[in-house]
């Protein structure tokens, strides 16, 4: 199947003070219609960025993007236009991104009529009545004429999600789409989630800090690990989690407390060579986890940049040049095992 | 952790906290009673607008002027056994209670930080207001650093803007150490940082509790955070603590349907595939609650008696305590679900 994105080596900078700030480098990604994948990192790792690329809000600075198989560039304005409605972005803050001026369905309708989505007023109204239906806030009268501030912030987002779907997208990029709602309710908007996926044949990219989060919601699908603007680990979402290969991945994986008491006070911790993150501004050479990483091999990690590919054992790829070797990082990390805090 | 069931250091009895708005009176903490003992850590879990953040406030007599605080009173144990009612205290004692006996961290360093002055300078105020000098101050700030993995000398002379987030929550923790209060206030310490952030957060707090044996009260909505390092977890709703025990009471052998509930709704990274549910509705309106029992609009266990009068507090073995009719259901459903996990 033709992925419905693909990234080759994408870069992508800013400028801050006269200074490049070299956010993105050498993305590849490709991403098959009706997936679910999963950007994860922390702050400053590139993912809001990426799921801004691909949701056709932000160019490359390097390399190109392809839909269904095209370069973007070779799209004409026309069809440019009709691009974007394909790729929605929803927006991690339903109390900023929802206009507190107008009404829910004053929100809905301005693109069903701007994009001519539909016929007549009769129409807009009914497909309004239709969206509200499908992200489950009914009955849909009760909620066309309030206003964003009458909402709880789960209904909000849900607001969010609906006016996405007005342009009949293909693929929706939800950048912590959840984390500022109550985790009571978080649950059910991912199933939603779910469900229209399954029912109107979405892509999703999900972007979260939140790796549970992400397990569940990409269970069936993949997740791309980002550190310093680079992926490090990609892989079947069930393999990373279960088998982590990078040492970032790892890392992550072994931090992140449990909602179990037992097991969280008996989690393996692996201890960082360092805490600080590096700059963007004054990224580490070779492998940019390096001065952090608990498997640091001299002169091998700090001189030559690891790509992502196959590793030997493993179902997922990643960017780390002792495991590409096929050494067991255990091994390769005798200097550094007393790091391992049990 | 263990601590010392024998000596409280600070006992909550009945404390109620209202508001007057336009529409009427918001009862946002209702006859809430617990003992805080000498080295606990107690974790307030429950959705935002349960009641955590009033509870904590009241606590410091850091309301808003609109609240009215009524109950039997807080009692404060201080080291040589003397006790006193916070409730009852003047504002120049409440003043030295604060940071001398309890100190607060609280979410979003950079709002608790001042800007335009260096790390040293907050250190030295803060410790001059409660008549400790300057060279104490410094020697006492330089060893707190170290104990939160700082570069003491290369912080001290540092601007809050010269640090990483994560960095000036442990400046803020290590200053709130600064006077060996016996009580650590948190609200929501490790919110907004990053995975290996709040790492690091919580380990320093593990061995600076470990190192000093001060207690904490510690409200966050991550039930994984209060899984990790509570002693004891109180489940609020609608501003009462509902459930109240030991930590691995409450989550392996939940008596309370919210406190399963919340449960239920917490995606674990360990558990394979997991089926989770959202709780239904949303909390109830202060102002006009619900009858009887305040969750029963959303629980899926209620039965009639539930929406008529409110489940009295029980308690059952092991100083653990519930307010619900379908606790049995509770329990077995809990025991079902959670297993407790072999370490």
């Amino acid at each position: 199947m033709t992925p419905i994105i693909e990234l080759r080596g994408v870069h992508r900078t800013f400028v801050k003070d006269r200074q490049t700030i070299p956010v993105l480098q050498d993305i590849n990604l490709s991403i098959e219609p009706n997936e679910i994948i999963c950007l994860v990192g922390e702050s400053g790792c590139g993912k809001t960025t990426t799921g801004k690329i691909i949701a056709g809000l932000l160019e490359p600075s390097g390399g190109e993007m392809l839909v269904e198989g095209r370069p973007i560039s070779s799209y004409s304005g026309k069809e440019r236009s009709a691009l974007r409605r394909q790729l929605q972005l929803v927006h991690q803050d339903p109390f900023a991104s929802l206009n507190p001026a107008h009404t829910i369905g004053d929100i809905l309708s301005f693109p069903l009529k701007r994009h001519k989505m539909v016929e007549g007023s009769a129409g807009v109204r009914r497909r309004i009545w239709e969206l509200l239906t499908m992200v489950d806030l009914t009955p849909p009268g009760d909620i066309v004429n309030k206003y964003p501030h009458q909402l709880s912030g789960g209904q909000r987002q849900r607001v969010s999600i609906a006016r996405s779907l007005t342009v009949q997208p293909r693929l929706i990029v939800a950048d912590e789409a959840v984390s500022m709602v109550d985790v009571s309710i978080r649950i059910s908007l991912l199933k939603m989630l779910h469900e229209l996926r399954d029912r109107l044949g979405l892509t999703i990219v999900f972007i979260t800090h939140d790796l549970a989060l992400a397990k569940y919601f990409a269970w069936e699908g993949r997740i791309a690990v980002m550190y310093l603007g680079r992926i490090v680990e990609i892989g079947r979402t069930q393999d990373v989690i279960a088998a982590p290969q990078h040492p970032y991945t790892r890392a992550l994986l072994a931090a992140v407390p449990e909602a179990d008491p037992e097991l969280t006070r008996h989690k393996h911790m692996l201890r960082l060579r360092s805490d600080d993150i590096p700059k963007l501004t004054d990224i580490p050479p070779g492998c940019a986890f390096h001065p952090r990483c608990p498997f640091f091999v001299p002169g091998l990690c700090d001189e030559t940049l690891p790509h992502l590919t196959a590793i030997p054992g493993a179902a997922q790829h990643a960017a780390c040049l002792p495991l590409q070797r096929g050494e067991a990082l255990q091994e390769a990390a005798k200097a550094a095992a007393s790091g391992y805090a049990g | 952790m263990t601590y010392d069931r024998n000596h409280v250091v600070l006992s909550v009895r009945d404390l109620s906290v209202t508001y007057q708005a336009e529409r009427g009176r918001v009862r946002a903490a209702s006859h809430v009673s617990f003992d805080l003992h000498a080295g606990e850590t107690l974790a307030l879990i429950g959705e935002s607008g349960c009641g955590k953040t009033t509870l904590n406030l009241a606590l410091i007599r850091q309301l808003p002027k609109t609240a009215r605080t009524s109950g039997d009173g807080v009692i404060y144990t201080y080291r040589d056994g003397r006790q006193a009612d916070i409730l009852k205290f003047s504002d120049r004692e409440m003043r030295r209670y604060l940071w001398s006996e309890c100190s607060m961290v609280f979410q979003g360093a950079l709002n608790s930080l001042n800007p335009i002055i260096r790390v040293s300078d907050m250190v030295y105020d803060t410790a001059k207001a409660h008549g400790i000098g300057r060279d104490e101050a410094h020697k006492r700030a330089l060893r707190l650093l170290e104990q939160v993995r700082l570069d003491p000398a290369r912080v001290m002379r540092s601007y809050p803007h010269e640090l990483s987030g994560g960095m000036r929550q442990r400046v803020l923790l290590a200053v709130s150490l600064l006077l060996r209060p016996q009580i650590v206030i948190m609200d929501e310490p490790t919110t907004a940082v990053d995975i290996l952030t709040q790492r690091s957060i919580l380990d320093v707090l593990k061995q600076l509790r470990e190192e000093l044996n001060f207690s904490v009260i510690f409200i966050s909505h991550d039930l994984a955070v209060a899984a990790e390092i509570a002693d004891t977890v109180a489940t609020m709703y609608a501003g009462e603590i509902v459930e109240i025990g030991p930590v691995n009471e409450v989550f392996y052998r939940s008596r309370h349907a919210y406190t399963l509930s919340l449960l239920n709704a917490a995606p674990r990274l360990s558990a394979g595939a997991e089926t989770l549910e959202s709780i239904p509705g949303k909390p109830p309106d202060l102002i006009d609650p619900p009858s009887g029992c305040k969750f029963h609009e959303r629980c899926a266990f209620a039965r009639e008696v539930c929406s008529q009068t409110p489940p009295p507090l029980i308690t059952y073995d092991d100083e653990h305590q519930a307010s619900c009719y379908e606790t049995e259901r509770v329990l077995a459903q809990s025991e079902v679900t959670r297993k407790v996990a072999a370490p």
